[in-house]
C-alpha cells in the first residue's frame, strides 16, 4: 500500500474531486467562443461583405493598393492574396475561431471571423 | 559601568524567540521560492508553488499570524532576490499570497477529522491563482482574454495543490492539529 494514501482524508478526496470537476468544466466554458459562422470583410473599417462560412468560395475586395483575395471554406477563411509589402495577413493562414482577425493594414482591408456570440473583441497572434 | 557608544549590544534590536522562528521559516520559504523560480515551465504563471508548503506547515504548527508573517516576508525578500520587487510580478505574488492566506484563514476551521492538508493546499492554490488572475484582469491586462488561460492555470493548481498538500501531510505526520505548538525534534 502506498505510504501517501493514509495522508488523504475523506474530505480531501471530495475537495480534490470537486476541484477536478471544476477544472474540467472550465475548459469548455472558457474555450468555446461559439461556432464560426461568417467572415466579415472590412475596408477602411466599413463592412463590405459578410461571407457565409458554409460553402467554398473566393471573394475580392478592392483596397487602397489593389485587390485582396479572400478564400472561404466550410468553417474557415483566409486572406489568399494581398498587395501589401509584408504579407502578414496572408501568412496568418486560416482563421476559424470567432474573433480571429487578419488585418492587411497597407491595403486597409481586414477579415474577421464572427460567430453567434463573440467571446472577444478580436484575436491576433 | 557605562556603555560606550560603539557597544554593539546597545544598538542591537531586541528580538524574541518568535522573531527567530519566523525568520528561520521565512528563510526556508524564500529558498523554496528561488527553487520555484528556477524550475523551467512552459507557461508564465504555472509554478509548483513550493513555498506554499512552508506556509501550510507554519499554519498547522504555529497558527495563522505566524503563517502570515512568513508568507509576507517570503514575498518581499523573494521579490528582492528575484529582482522583481515592486514590479508587476511582485504584486501578483503579493496578491496571490494575500488571497490564499485569506482563504486559509477561513478554511482552517474546517473539521480536521475530514479535511487534511490536501484540502488546505488545494484551497490555497486555487485562491492564489484566482487572486492573481483577477489582479491581472483588473490591472495588467484589462481584457477578458486573460481568462483564456484560466483552465490551464486551474489544472496546474489542482495538480500542484494535491502534491504540495501530500508533502505537507507527510512532513506533519499523523494527528497534527492546527495552531498547536509542537516541539522541534
Amino acid at each position: 500500500m502506498s505510504p501517501w494514501l493514509p495522508l488523504v482524508r475523506p474530505g480531501d478526496w471530495a475537495v480534490a474531486g470537486l476541484a477536478a470537476a471544476a477544472v474540467a468544466a472550465s475548459f469548455p466554458l472558457v474555450w468555446q467562443g461559439g461556432a464560426a459562422e461568417k467572415a466579415v470583410v472590412r475596408r477602411d473599417g466599413e463592412v463590405v461583405a459578410e461571407l457565409d462560412l458554409s460553402r467554398k468560395r473566393t471573394f475580392e475586395v478592392a483596397g487602397a493598393l489593389g485587390a485582396t483575395v479572400i478564400a472561404v471554406e466550410p468553417g474557415r477563411a483566409r486572406v489568399a492574396a494581398d498587395p501589401g509589402p509584408r504579407q502578414y495577413c496572408v501568412r496568418q493562414g486560416w482563421l476559424r475561431r470567432p474573433g480571429e482577425i487578419a488585418i492587411c493594414a497597407p491595403n486597409r482591408v481586414s477579415l474577421q471571423i464572427a460567430g453567434r456570440k463573440n467571446g472577444f473583441d478580436s484575436l491576433a497572434y | 559601568m557605562t556603555r560606550s557608544p560603539t557597544d554593539a549590544a546597545a544598538h542591537a534590536l531586541a528580538t524574541t524567540a518568535d522573531d527567530h522562528r519566523i525568520a528561520r521559516l521565512a528563510a526556508a520559504a524564500i529558498a523554496l521560492s528561488l527553487v520555484d523560480a528556477a524550475i523551467p515551465l512552459p507557461l508564465p504563471g504555472v509554478k509548483p508553488g513550493l513555498a506554499n508548503i512552508v506556509t501550510l506547515l507554519v499554519l498547522y504548527r504555529y497558527g495563522l499570524s505566524t503563517a502570515a508573517w512568513v508568507s509576507g516576508l517570503r514575498v518581499v525578500a523573494g521579490g528582492l532576490l528575484l529582482g522583481h520587487f515592486l514590479a508587476p510580478g511582485f504584486f501578483l505574488s503579493l496578491t496571490g499570497a494575500a488571497v490564499s492566506l485569506a482563504a486559509l484563514a477561513a478554511a482552517q476551521h474546517l473539521p480536521r477529522r475530514w479535511f487534511g492538508p490536501v484540502t488546505l493546499s488545494l484551497i490555497a492554490a486555487f485562491a492564489h491563482i484566482g487572486g492573481q488572475l483577477l489582479l491581472a484582469r483588473a490591472w495588467l491586462i484589462p481584457h477578458d482574454g486573460v481568462f483564456l488561460l484560466a483552465p490551464v492555470f486551474f489544472a496546474a493548481a489542482l495538480f500542484f495543490g494535491i502534491i504540495n498538500g501530500l508533502i505537507v501531510a507527510r512532513l506533519l505526520g499523523a494527528g497534527a492539529e492546527p495552531g498547536t505548538e509542537r516541539q522541534h525534534a
